[in-house]
């Protein structure tokens, strides 16, 4: 079955839409269609891929405007007649085609302090307390949950903001019950959590189901709340310098 | 000359998985400076995709394990070809490697008295996998990722693929690299290099492997003068995705099988009862009862037949699949719904879970999945010394999937994350150690340009092919004359469709300008992979007995002689060279108790 499929292309900031005609079959994924295209049209047309079994998190990019991997995105949930439309994420700048430089992420992630691990020889951790950890460790980096955040979308605060994966890695290592490290000032000053207000966009969109906002977010918005703005500790602080 | 940039380290890590990685740390640690060469971005390597586990004799779910019942294991899953140094020194070091993780921030899954819990798998005699659920891959990958960012003197250099090794004097002295965004040349002078590439898989049309599956390393390293071994032994995993096309040879996790699940044929017959080989039957169930109390942790219960060696389990399922009982898209049943509650499958296999939901219309925790045979792990590799790594070209080292000789004729699940773990910081080691008792060499012009021309001239307007329709035709190729199973008549056949392929290969085109532009990458890549199939199909040609993952129809039983021999593969002046090298004998000692009956 013969299906439309319209491709931002270009580079930096030069771009045109470019409409292919694919043939459709079964269980046929967008980076499918992408790749077909590729083979056949359009042999320079770029995409960044790696599994394409949703591990790696590489074919990010918004299909028919909302933030998907390509390689888990079924041609079927797409209305037959209409063109399927595929654009580069909006929130990064553009190398080529459908491919972001993400560079800002890794950028980010250097800054934050790294696991600090005790000084034990029989390092113990039950599996209650360390299923919240593994829940944001299962992150693939696809940085979906980046581009969608309107503070980085809309506002484009990255100077000032780490943005939701990076907000939860600070949680993951803040709830690791092994670890040393205190990153609450850093989160609040260098990673910007205050400009995060709370509206789930990034929940919504992580192809591995994490519980961003409510999970990794919201409670280190209650610590940074508990250490900086308790009238009580703050006046203890105050008396005790 | 061509413009390019200039960049200089003690050592030249090639390709940023899990033993690029953990060797860059390694040679971090020495004191070397490092420049790590990563094809894709950092942390997406192809060791994000590993499922089930890391095995490591740490004991903690069962005491009895050990590192000499580790060795055992691994010996026997690789048919006794495996390099016996290697395979000691992997089990004594697995475990150490594995609680370093921890301290650098890895979270396993744990044991009720909050250690690093682990599950069965395939060939393993104890339950001695490290995992997290179906992700321990991503888990390992992500854990070394961040502490090698915050390593002293490691350069990354992302989306960056590396076009050829320089040498001077049989001495591997730099190498040729592109960006991959803006396609700019990179001359990278070092010491010593190390390749940790992984495998070839991308040579195939059914593969679990990832497109930077395609043999860079073993065809650079071919090429700049190291030996290449066992390069005919290639891991089809029993478990692939069969259906719908779009996903067929996605890797279906041997977890599923370690938690219990079972393989079904269309007259819903257990059938892997009648598959066990004679080495492995006293420590296998001999029936569904026996196989349904292992489940249940009863003692003395022997392991149900699933769990055999992927090479067995493999052949198994094709011979269902050909003598008329397979599943309706080629493939037979593999059932873990009526052997764990859903709870439970969605807690232990939850990519599978997604996976098989989101691509294949499957509730895995309802339904029994349909899997079959795909291209999975390279058991062959850069000839290596088990104790430093070091390839038989001076300066060259190698590690993971990317060296030979750990896993023998087939790989034992779980054997490969603690294998790159264990030789990527042997190698990392070592290669620094080389770098910093050696002076500097500098890169002749003339090669570097001559490298330069060569990787440039994909886009030379002469050129006509579609490289995207010369990789079908190599799958093709490989798919029908190296595959599963192979003979002589096939073998022959396939080296010279490879050898025609390889000279139109050489007419492949890039379209377009040089700024990421996959057609380019594929014509180089090609280049590669040409080298690394015909190393396959004449070492598979040699080698004329069926042994682990390499089964040739026309000679279907060991040769002990053969089983003896290392077919190594050497460039010379008239192409391929294919030299027949004699193991190393392992002490009687350890002989005697890999060939006990059981343990």
């Amino acid at each position: 079955m013969k299906r439309k499929v319209i491709i931002q292309r270009g580079e930096e900031s030069d771009f045109f839409m470019h409409e292919f005609e694919i043939d459709g079959g079964p269980g046929m994924v967008v980076l499918d269609a992408v790749h077909q295209i590729q083979a056949n049209d359009a042999p320079d047309l770029a995409v960044r891929w790696n599994c394409k079994a949703g591990k790696c998190g590489s074919c990010s990019a918004e299909v028919n405007g909302k933030p998907k991997l390509m390689c888990m995105c079924r041609m079927s949930d797409y209305d037959e007649s209409e063109p399927i439309v595929i654009k580069p994420m909006k929130a990064f700048p553009v190398i080529k085609d459908l491919v972001n430089d993400v560079s800002w992420n890794y950028e980010v992630n250097k800054k934050i302090l790294p696991y600090q691990h005790p000084d034990t020889d029989d390092p113990r951790m039950m599996q209650e307390d360390v299923d919240r950890v593994q829940e944001f460790r299962k992150c693939i980096e696809c940085f979906l949950c980046q581009d969608v955040c309107h503070v980085i979308r809309d506002s484009d605060m990255k100077s000032e903001y780490a943005g939701p994966r990076f907000l939860m890695r600070n949680a993951m290592l803040e709830m690791h019950p092994l670890d040393q490290g205190d990153r609450l000032e850093t989160l609040k000053e260098d990673n910007g959590i205050g400009l995060c207000n709370i509206t789930r966009c990034c929940t919504d969109v992580c192809p591995e189901n994490i519980a961003i906002t409510d999970n990794a977010i919201i409670p280190m918005k209650e610590r940074i709340v508990d250490e900086y703005y308790d009238p009580l500790k703050w006046i203890w602080k105050k008396l005790t310098g | 000359m061509e413009e390019f940039e200039e960049k200089k380290y003690d050592v030249l890590v090639i390709g940023a998985g899990g033993a690029g990685i953990r060797a860059a740390i390694a040679a971090s640690d020495e004191g070397a400076t490092v420049g790590m060469v990563s094809k894709s971005l950092l942390g997406k390597a192809h060791t994000v995709m590993a499922e089930g586990g890391a095995a490591a004799a740490l004991g903690n779910t069962d005491k009895r394990d050990n590192w000499k019942a580790h060795f055992r294991d691994t010996i026997r899953g690789g048919k006794y070809l495996n390099n016996w140094k290697m395979a000691k020194i992997h089990a004594e070091q697995a475990p150490e490697r594995i609680m370093e993780l921890e301290k650098w921030g890895a979270v396993f899954d744990r044991t009720k008295d909050g250690k690093i819990n682990q599950r069965n798998f395939g060939g393993h005699r104890f339950p001695r996998l490290a995992h997290v659920g179906d992700r321990t891959g991503l888990e390992i990958i992500r854990t070394v990722q961040d502490k090698v960012i915050h390593q002293k003197n490691v350069d990354i250099l992302m989306e960056c693929t590396v076009v050829k090794i320089l040498t001077e004097n049989n001495q591997a002295i730099g190498a040729l690299a592109y960006y991959r965004n803006n396609g700019k040349l990179v001359s990278i002078q070092a010491k010593s290099i190390i390749m940790a590439t992984g495998g070839i898989g991308k040579a195939y049309r059914v593969t679990s492997n990832s497109w930077e599956y395609t043999g860079d390393g073993h065809s650079l390293a071919y090429l700049a003068g190291a030996d290449l071994q066992d390069m005919e032994f290639i891991q089809f995993h029993p478990t692939g995705m069969v259906w719908p096309p779009s996903v067929k040879g996605t890797l279906v996790t041997e977890g599923v099988r370690g938690e219990g699940g079972i393989l079904l044929n269309n007259k819903n017959e257990r059938f892997m009862f009648n598959y066990i080989p004679e080495a492995f039957a006293a420590e296998t169930a001999k029936n569904e009862k026996e196989a349904n109390d292992w489940l249940k942790g009863v003692k003395g219960a022997m392991r149900p037949p699933e769990l055999l060696t992927r090479d067995v389990v493999a052949k198994a399922i094709m011979n269902e699949v050909k003598e008329g009982r397979g599943s309706p898209h080629g493939g037979v049943f593999l059932d873990i719904a009526n052997r764990q509650p859903p709870e439970y499958i969605k807690k232990k296999l939850p990519s599978m879970y997604h996976q098989f939901k989101e691509l294949g219309d499957l509730d895995i925790t309802s339904e029994p999945m349909e899997v079959g045979p795909t291209t999975h792990y390279m058991m062959g590799g850069i000839r290596v010394d088990a104790e430093t790594g070091a390839s038989t070209l001076k300066g060259m080292y190698a590690a993971g999937e990317a060296a030979a000789g750990l896993h023998g004729a087939n790989r034992l699940g779980g054997n490969s994350l603690s294998d790159l773990l264990v030789f990527g910081k042997i190698a990392g080691s070592s290669a620094a150690t080389f770098a910093l008792n050696s002076k500097e060499r500098a890169i002749n012009k003339d090669d570097l340009n001559k490298a330069m021309n060569e990787a440039l001239d994909s886009f030379n307007k002469d050129r006509k092919e579609n490289p995207y329709h010369l990789h079908k035709e190599l799958q093709d190729i490989m798919e029908d004359h190296a595959g599963i199973v192979r003979n002589e008549e096939e073998l022959t056949k396939g080296i010279e469709k490879l050898k025609e392929l390889g000279k139109r290969v050489e007419n492949a085109k890039a379209f377009g300008n040089r700024a990421y532009n996959p057609s380019w990458h594929l014509c180089l890549d090609l280049k590669n992979m040409i080298v690394t199939s015909l190393a396959v199909t004449e070492a598979a040609k040699e080698r004329r007995e069926s042994r682990g993952g390499h089964t040739r129809l026309d000679y279907p039983d060991y040769d002990s002689e053969l089983g003896m021999l290392n077919i190594i593969i050497r460039k010379s002046p008239d192409g391929i060279n294919v030299i027949r090298s004699n193991k190393e004998i392992m002490p009687d000692e350890l002989y005697e108790f890999v060939h006990k009956e059981a343990i």
